[in-house]
């Protein structure tokens, strides 16, 4: 598929997608959009992220994968790099923490370039990284601060929360910092996909398919608390009422809140059969999450079967006159 | 069916599905109950329509406080073209009397802290 396609088609599909709950809730499918949706998302996503895990967990990982960025541990005198090539379970904890917290991996992210000479020159590109952490971690502090609708009485770190992400108390309802940098971020993670040459040849719908929802889902979310707001009180019930499992649609929520829960449940059911999975996989990458102690430890090939061997011995035994017949030399007269 | 490392996955399955599912076991079993705002008795309409008033009061409160500091402007006309104070203590307090009973029900329903009363005094409520 083109680059061209590649960006429109997904974009295309999330208008529609957008229109959906808009002409829906116009023709008095509230109730469908507001608790059947929801729920089916949320099965969805239970369901298939379980069974995206077993199946992996189904898949034999018969050795340690080495590809590691430090030195083995090795003689007492050869400096072990621990994390970055763990040795024990422990270690790999940390390692795996700094992965799952601090995207190391793409810390790593390198640049190449053909300099003058020609020469390759290799340098850090840490943009990337930067993107993704600012993206992750905005969002994670957005969802930790919505437990204020589904929690009565609100959670005491929600407060916490909103005090330090407002901080700043610019305008009314006061400014999250997590607003603009989750924009931020979205915003550089799709440049990046279209304005790099080689980034562009290698993007795919789906890398532009998730980018599309949670710019639908954030800017839905960013103009409900600042621009075109809504019966903040009923949306409460609303969740309220979710999550209570005694589902009742107040009426007159405002048709952006369809929108921006439309779009939640889109990513929610679209999370398990698509590259968002990573967020249970990242858990389960065997070149982060095993120690590399194969010289210490044995780790035996889960599908090895019984070999069926002819040793000398039993052919000696079986040819045995006919080897003396010609002269061929025997071990056992 | 074999599972690989299940004594390491299966509690890791178990802990993220507990964490997800936080806001359904946190609300197991409890009722969730609406606040009731105590609507002041006799007067039936606000500055502006019930709808702005539920979804925009704070933009409301925000500008006629920029217009009382700032260009010592103090008196706001309504849609309907009666007069009214903009003034906290003066104006919407006369009608809405109890802070408790009308602002709080849905501040703390949501939690949100205004930051009316970091200067305005709460008034006294009768206890």
């Amino acid at each position: 598929m083109s680059a061209q396609k590649s960006i429109l088609y997904p974009l295309v599909a999330v208008l529609v997608l957008i229109l959906i709950p808009v002409i829906g809730v116009k023709l008095g499918l509230s109730y469908f959009f507001a608790v059947v949706v929801p729920y089916a998302a949320f099965i969805t996503f239970f369901g298939g992220i379980l069974c995206k895990v077993i199946n992996w967990a189904r898949s034999p990982v018969p050795f340690r994968i080495t590809t590691t960025c430090g030195q083995e541990k090795s003689f007492d005198w050869v400096k072990h790099n621990k994390f970055d090539n763990p040795f024990t379970n422990r270690q790999v904890l940390v390692r795996m923490a700094l992965e799952v917290l601090c995207f190391r991996s793409l810390f790593r992210n390198l640049k190449m370039e053909m300099r003058e000479g020609p020469k390759l020159a290799y340098g850090s590109a840490k943009w990337l990284w930067l993107g993704a952490l600012a993206f992750h971690w905005s969002f994670l502090v957005i969802l930790l601060r919505h437990m204020r609708f589904f929690a009565q009485p609100v959670p005491g770190f929600v407060d916490v929360l909103q005090n330090v992400d407002g901080f700043f108390e610019l305008g009314i309802p006061q400014l999250f910092l997590t607003d603009a940098v989750i924009v931020a971020a979205l915003t550089y993670l799709f440049l990046r996909r279209v304005v790099v040459p080689q980034i562009r040849y290698i993007s795919l719908p789906s890398d532009y398919f998730p980018l599309y929802v949670l710019f639908g889902l954030v800017l839905s979310g960013i103009g409900m608390r600042y621009f075109f707001r809504v019966d903040i009180v009923k949306v409460k019930e609303l969740a309220m009422s979710l999550v209570t499992l005694k589902p009742a649609v107040p009426d007159g929520i405002g048709t952006l809140f369809y929108v921006h829960l439309f779009m939640l449940s889109v990513l929610f059911a679209y999370f398990p059969f698509s590259k968002l999975a990573h967020m249970a996989g990242v858990f389960l990458s065997p070149t982060r999450n095993l120690a590399n102690n194969s010289r210490a430890k044995r780790h035996i090939n889960p599908w090895n079967y019984p070999v069926k061997v002819h040793t000398y011995e039993e052919y000696e035994e079986e040819f045995r006159e006919k080897m003396k017949e010609v002269g061929l030399p025997v071990e056992k007269e | 069916m074999k599972i690989y490392d299940g004594r390491k996955i299966i509690p890791g399955i178990l802990i993220a599905a507990l964490i997800f599912s936080f806001p359904f076991w946190l609300n197991f079993g409890k009722a969730a109950v609406p606040p009731k705002p105590r609507l002041p008795k006799g007067v039936k309409n606000c500055v502006k329509g019930t709808m702005y008033m539920r979804t925009s009061h704070m933009q409301l409160l925000n500008d006629w406080r920029n217009l009382v500091v700032r260009k010592n402007v103090r008196i706001f006309v309504a849609p309907t073209g009666k007069e009214y104070a903009m003034s906290l203590q003066n104006g919407c307090l006369k009608c809405h009397e109890s802070k408790a009973d009308f602002c709080d029900q849905c501040h703390t329903y949501l939690d949100v802290k205004p930051f009316c009363w970091d200067c305005h005094l709460a008034p006294k409520e009768n206890k």
